[in-house]
């Protein structure tokens, strides 16, 4: 505080200005941010309910019953493991899918490289309800593509959406075709920042290829690629669509995502209570993959 | 392409001048109506014949897709935009009595000559009166019945299902002697929460105990039913096999892997279409058995009902529209064009269905429905019960073991709706 009292008037006038300009990004951010998490948080200790939207004064405050209930119930931990399964798989893939599409479209060789980067970006851009109708038909187990394709090299075919094994599979498929042109634009954005001599340099020094991406290209990109892991798994917590418009959590809840279970349990058995408990315990277990991330950003000596 | 773009443009302002009429025609009262799946189609055509016998009310109706209904009216209410009238259906209604969202209509029901209480069947009727107050209005049915191979019951020596569970189970013995191996007497989804429900009915359980607020599937009755029904698996008549694991219903039933199958009416149509030609003799339907003989042998009273919002600012018209829609001729007429069966009894004896000896097992058992509890987690309490009889028939858990597991997540379940109830009613005051 003594700090600012010792600026000069034109500064503090400055500051009041930055203040005006900020309030309504603020008082946006207040309203439709902060509030509804700070009201989630209290209904997370209630059991607000379905008796509770007709007559609110039914709802109790239950501590942590909600939690307890959430952690004990053999189904969210269900969920909780389809959606690691989810995570682990379709993040690394989905980043080196679009690591490898930003090398080919950034590559020089590579002609028409606009028109490339629009048909990889085409489909971040498409509705995943169309979509998941054409991944529907490609995923058949007896007219689809994607079988037809399997048979071709002796694979007997595969229920993709009706067997609990091969659900997850699918729909990881379909997540990472559907959201690798964003990531690529971002890595094409970090290839473009490198500067050309670097490369030059290396080729001087007789680098092959492999050598000029593991010793130029990677560690240039090195906080693109944290950057675009982090997203990509926060993302990837937060499952919900796929699943919801191919499958509905089935077969056998082989598909059903912490969110998905969070959303049935908010708006199909309007137990919001509840449902807002498991926001909030999916909230902190997303905190703490953020954090071990970061810490591991750290101690990497860059 | 262009003629197709100006037709876009042309549907676009007719639709836009659909959603706007009143500012057309003055004193025109325009409702809201909502209607689901192909119900919803077929009611824009019957809502043009009410205009013309109503100048004065102008009907829009509404399509919503069944899969995305439930949501749909719930967030209508939250945001204040529920219609006017809406097909609903009958198993939601505990919910939307709950939630104060639909209106009571026992005064109109009682002055009115177009809904006539007697002409309706009991068990559906029932399905609409939450704490003695009728809150919808019954449309269409469903319930289940038994659909089989008559010429494979004949081939066992019987001309027709016995209609107690004895018979009914001595029956399955001779269809498993004269079927190939390998072959089941009778498909029971081993996924589905109906078939352990009904037999717990039929043998006199009323699912829950002390006004619907605690399970009640440890008790004798319930265990009854429970008992004939996984003994049915045990005894080899049926295998522990799901939907989902029956690739193709109606190509096995056709080569007579099964020879019955309890079912809703839907599949009249069905098996008429897809079974091939030279089996469309070999197939009957039969009111379900029951412990005591058939009049014991309830099933489920399912269906739509038609109700009204309290939101409604116009619910004199909307009635009037709920009326038409229960008018026998009306109620006909949608038969024919859905095929979805009447809820009254003066409807069948007018419509087709009069004439169709498959229908007329549903005509028997439509007087001998029972609704499943009415209130707003019967639907949990059904898919706990689903998971419970499907460990049970897979060996899993004992009969025992997975009805006080039951007993224990249903309590769980209602354990608010306990609270409610005793605080509404201090002790004494139920008495």
């Amino acid at each position: 505080m003594s700090a600012v009292s010792r600026v000069p008037e034109g500064a503090r006038r400055e500051a009041r200005a930055a203040w005006m300009f900020l309030a309504p990004a603020l008082s946006l951010i207040g309203v439709f941010f902060a509030l509804p998490v700070l009201a989630g948080l209290v209904l997370s200790f209630s059991d607000f309910d379905i008796y509770a939207i007709a007559d609110p004064s039914t709802a109790r405050a239950v501590g942590f019953a909600n939690y307890q209930s959430v952690l004990s119930n053999p189904l969210f931990w269900k969920a909780l493991g389809n959606t690691f399964y989810f995570v682990l798989v379709a993040g690394p893939l989905s980043v080196a899918v679009s690591l490898a599409a930003a090398l080919l479209v950034h590559a020089r060789a590579t002609r028409l490289r606009g028109l490339f980067r629009t048909i990889y970006f085409v489909p971040v851009v498409t509705t995943l309800v169309a979509v998941a109708i054409v991944f529907r038909y490609l995923e058949h187990p007896k007219y689809g593509l994607v079988n037809y394709a399997l048979g071709l090299v002796g694979v007997p075919p595969v229920d993709w959406l009706g067997d609990p094994r091969f659900a997850m599979p699918a729909i990881v498929l379909l997540a990472v075709w559907k959201n690798f042109g964003y990531n690529m634009l971002i890595f094409v954005a970090g290839l473009s920042n490198i500067p050309e001599e670097q490369y030059e340099a290396a080729r001087l020094d007789g680098a092959s290829w492999w050598e000029q991406f593991r010793n130029v290209t990677l560690p240039n990109l090195m906080p693109t690629f944290l950057f675009v892991i982090l997203i990509t798994m926060l993302g990837n917590f937060q499952i919900f669509a796929e699943p919801y418009v191919m499958t509905q959590g089935g077969p056998l809840r082989a598909t059903t995502t912490v969110v998905l279970l969070m959303y049935e349990e908010g708006f199909r058995w309007w137990r919001m209570g509840l449902a807002a408990a498991i926001a909030f315990v999916l909230f902190v277990i997303m905190l703490g993959g953020t954090l071990i991330q970061l810490r591991l950003t750290k101690e990497r000596p860059s | 392409m262009r003629a197709a773009g100006l037709a876009f443009i042309a549907a676009l302002a007719f639709a836009a001048a659909g959603c706007a009429p009143a500012a057309r025609d003055r004193g025109v009262t325009t409702i809201r109506f909502w209607g689901m799946g192909r119900e919803g189609e077929v009611v824009a055509e019957l809502a043009r014949d009410f205009e013309r016998g109503n100048p004065d009310v102008r009907v829009i109706v509404q399509q919503i897709p069944w899969s995305a209904a439930h949501e749909k009216f719930l967030t209508s209410h939250v945001g204040g935009s529920s219609p006017d009238v809406s097909q609903l259906g009958n198993t939601w209604i505990a919910e939307f009595t709950a939630l104060r969202a639909i209106a009571p209509l026992d005064e109109r029901v009682a002055a009115s000559h177009d809904v006539d209480r007697a002409d309706y069947f009991d068990g559906i009727w029932d399905t609409n009166v939450v704490d003695g107050v009728a809150w919808g209005v019954p449309w269409y049915v469903d319930t289940r019945v038994l659909f089989y191979r008559s010429d494979l019951l004949a081939a066992a020596g019987y001309d027709s299902v016995p209609g107690t569970w004895g018979g009914f189970r001595e029956a399955l013995a001779a269809l498993k002697r004269t079927m190939p191996a390998g072959s089941d007497a009778i498909f029971l989804p081993a996924n589905e929460w109906t078939q352990p429900a009904v037999f717990g009915q039929q043998a006199g359980s009323l699912l829950l105990s002390d006004r619907d607020t605690k399970g009640a599937y440890s008790a004798p009755e319930f265990r009854r039913g429970f008992d004939f029904y996984l003994s049915l698996f045990r005894d080899g008549y049926a295998s522990p096999m799901g939907n989902q694991e029956m690739s193709n219903l109606y190509q096995e039933f056709a080569r007579g892997s099964f020879a019955m199958y309890i079912t809703g009416p839907w599949n009249l149509g069905e098996f008429r279409s897809r079974l091939p030609d030279s089996l469309q003799d070999s197939w009957a339907t039969a009111p379900l058995p029951g412990p005591d003989g058939p009049e014991s042998g309830t099933s489920t009273a399912g269906g739509s009902s038609l109700v009204m919002f309290r939101s409604s600012k116009h619910p004199e018209a909307a009635w009037r529209f709920i009326e038409y829609l229960s008018r026998p001729d009306v109620q006909s007429r949608f038969f024919d064009l859905t095929g979805s069966l009447p809820a009254r009894r003066s409807a069948w004896a007018d419509s087709a269905l009069a004439a169709d000896p498959r229908a007329r097992a549903f005509r028997v058992q439509l007087e001998r429905v029972r609704p499943m509890p009415k209130i707003p987690e019967a639907e949990q309490i059904s898919i706990r019960l689903q998971e419970r009889a499907e460990a049970a028939i897979r060996g899993a858990q004992t009969a025992e073991q997975a009805l006080a597991q039951l007993d224990r997540e249903v309590d769980q379940v209602l354990e608010k709706r306990r609270w409610l109830v005793t605080r509404q009613a201090p002790a004494g005051a139920g008495k």
